[in-house]
């Protein structure tokens, strides 16, 4: 059974169909590339995905169980919808993350929260203990050991998008969803962005990744889905949907990115 | 002329006084009426935004008149007492609903002002929107707020004098009995009492903004 299954979902913004009838589904420990050019949908279906936005119609499962159905609304009780975001974690373009806390901190913040919300009162100094041990192996999984106590504004761009990275790791999500992770950064600070993403591949990580790198998607990606006008035109493993496009759009998009780079 | 002092001194205390409870409740009011005002109820902003229009659009001045005069002349009977005090006590109010609505549009533009994808961050990480407020956005606001909240607060201990309008004997009223007697260094003296307290105001705020320094939004 795939872990996640997304099926007939649309989405219109007034007049503007930006997602029409998106179905996937993504195997647990495979990574699925997103690729189209920008106002295909693609940062759309990512958003509603992670609940950021609410979809007009079609439904979303993670491991058999229904967590978005448009047309019932008990699954779309806000207190609820809380706790399904959970399931995924979002890597954004712009990185996001909280200017006045350290890297520790970006890390700790929400575990910490949910932690408290839980009500336990024994041993909240261990669990926090336990959480930052956790935040620092995943820091030093991003190859950033020593800038726990930097603040966001002090570091680059790549280490600021690997950190938002070991943030979302660090709710442990089931599916994590990445949004251009390099499309912000310098041409020279993608390389340890896209590494970090590699290695995370490697450990089977689930992953969603909407991405115009190319060539980074047809190396780590499972499977590959391309995006044109709010649907999904082709899709199929990478050297398939790369080497030899069955559709003419994917042919033109794939051409006009190779004459561009 | 030590009691001249002296007394000016003491009713500075009234201006002191007005400036301190105003802000104690104008700040948090502020707050409520800002987020009224960015209220996804509609009617609820609609309301909000029309009583803000009018309280900054008519004079601090009639608004002290209007709170100390109109139960009164309305049968409400005194609710704010009889005497000294209740001309006080509706000066206050009237001062906290004048700034609040003043603080408000300067909450209104800093909470604005932070970026959606910080709100976004705390939402795809399970945070409550109380949560997120509090644990991600306010401190953002405070540091980006802080140099027109300094620029309303100084305006404030100035505007204290205008309670004089329903003869609170506040520093500048004082002063000017001792010229109507013929003396006027203490309505010019005044002005000593507000560079000082002006002064101390901009340290603070200096210090504050110092404080806030160690991170950039």
């Amino acid at each position: 059974m795939p872990i996640l299954e997304v099926s007939g979902l649309s989405k219109r913004f007034g007049t503007v169909e930006v997602l029409k009838g998106i179905s996937f589904s993504l195997e647990k420990g495979h990574s699925l590339a997103i690729i189209g050019s920008s106002g295909s949908g693609k940062t759309t279906l990512l958003r509603c995905l992670n609940f950021l936005e609410k979809p007009d119609s079609g439904r979303i499962t993670v491991q058999g169980e229904t967590l978005f159905d448009a047309g019932d609304a008990r699954t779309q009780a806000e207190q609820e919808i809380r706790k399904k975001r959970l399931n995924f974690g979002l890597v954004f373009q712009a990185f996001n993350l909280f200017p006045q806390y350290t890297v520790l901190k970006n890390i700790t913040l929400a575990r910490e929260l949910l932690e408290k919300e839980s009500k336990k009162t024994t041993g909240r100094a261990a669990v926090v203990k336990e959480i930052e041990a956790e935040a620092l192996a995943l820091l030093a999984q991003m190859g950033l050991t020593g800038k726990e106590k930097a603040y966001p504004h002090e570091l680059s761009g790549g280490q600021q998008q690997r950190v938002a990275i070991a943030r979302a790791l660090a709710l442990q999500p089931k599916i994590l969803c990445f949004d251009e992770p390099t499309s912000a950064l310098d041409p020279e600070l993608t390389g340890e962005v896209l590494r970090v993403v590699r290695g995370l591949a490697q450990r089977k990580t689930t992953m969603v990744i909407v991405t115009h790198e190319m060539a980074f998607a047809r190396d780590v990606a499972d499977h590959v889905i391309f995006m044109d006008e709010g649907q999904v035109v082709e899709e199929g493993p990478p050297h398939q949907v790369f080497g030899s496009p069955k559709e003419e759009r994917t042919r033109q998009f794939l051409a006009r990115y190779s004459s561009e780079n | 002329m030590s009691t001249i002092v002296s007394r000016l001194v003491d009713s500075f205390g009234l201006n002191v006084q007005l400036f301190f409870l105003t802000l104690l409740f104008s700040l948090p009011l502020g707050l409520v009426i800002a987020l009224c005002a960015m209220s996804r109820f509609k009617p609820l902003a609609l309301v909000t935004k029309t009583f803000v229009w009018i309280i900054r659009g008519t004079p601090l001045m009639l608004q002290v008149i209007i709170i100390f005069f109109a139960p009164g002349l309305l049968d409400f009977g005194a609710p704010w007492g009889s005497g000294a005090s209740a001309r006080f006590t509706a000066a206050t109010i009237a001062f906290i609903i004048n700034y609040a609505c003043y603080f408000s549009e300067i909450f209104r533009g800093g909470i604005q002002g932070v970026p959606l994808g910080q709100t976004e961050a705390g939402q795809v990480l399970g945070m409550t929107r109380t949560q997120i407020f509090f644990k991600v956005t306010l401190l953002q606001v405070i540091k980006r707020i802080l140099p027109a909240m300094s620029n309303e607060v100084i305006t404030l201990i100035k505007d204290t004098s205008l309670a004089r309008i329903i003869s609170i004997k506040e520093i500048i009223m004082m002063a000017q009995e001792y010229t109507a007697q013929g003396l006027i260094w203490p309505l010019f003296s005044t002005g000593i009492f507000f560079l000082v307290f002006v002064g101390l105001l901009t340290v603070l705020f200096a210090r504050m903004e110092k404080k806030l320094d160690y991170f950039r939004v």
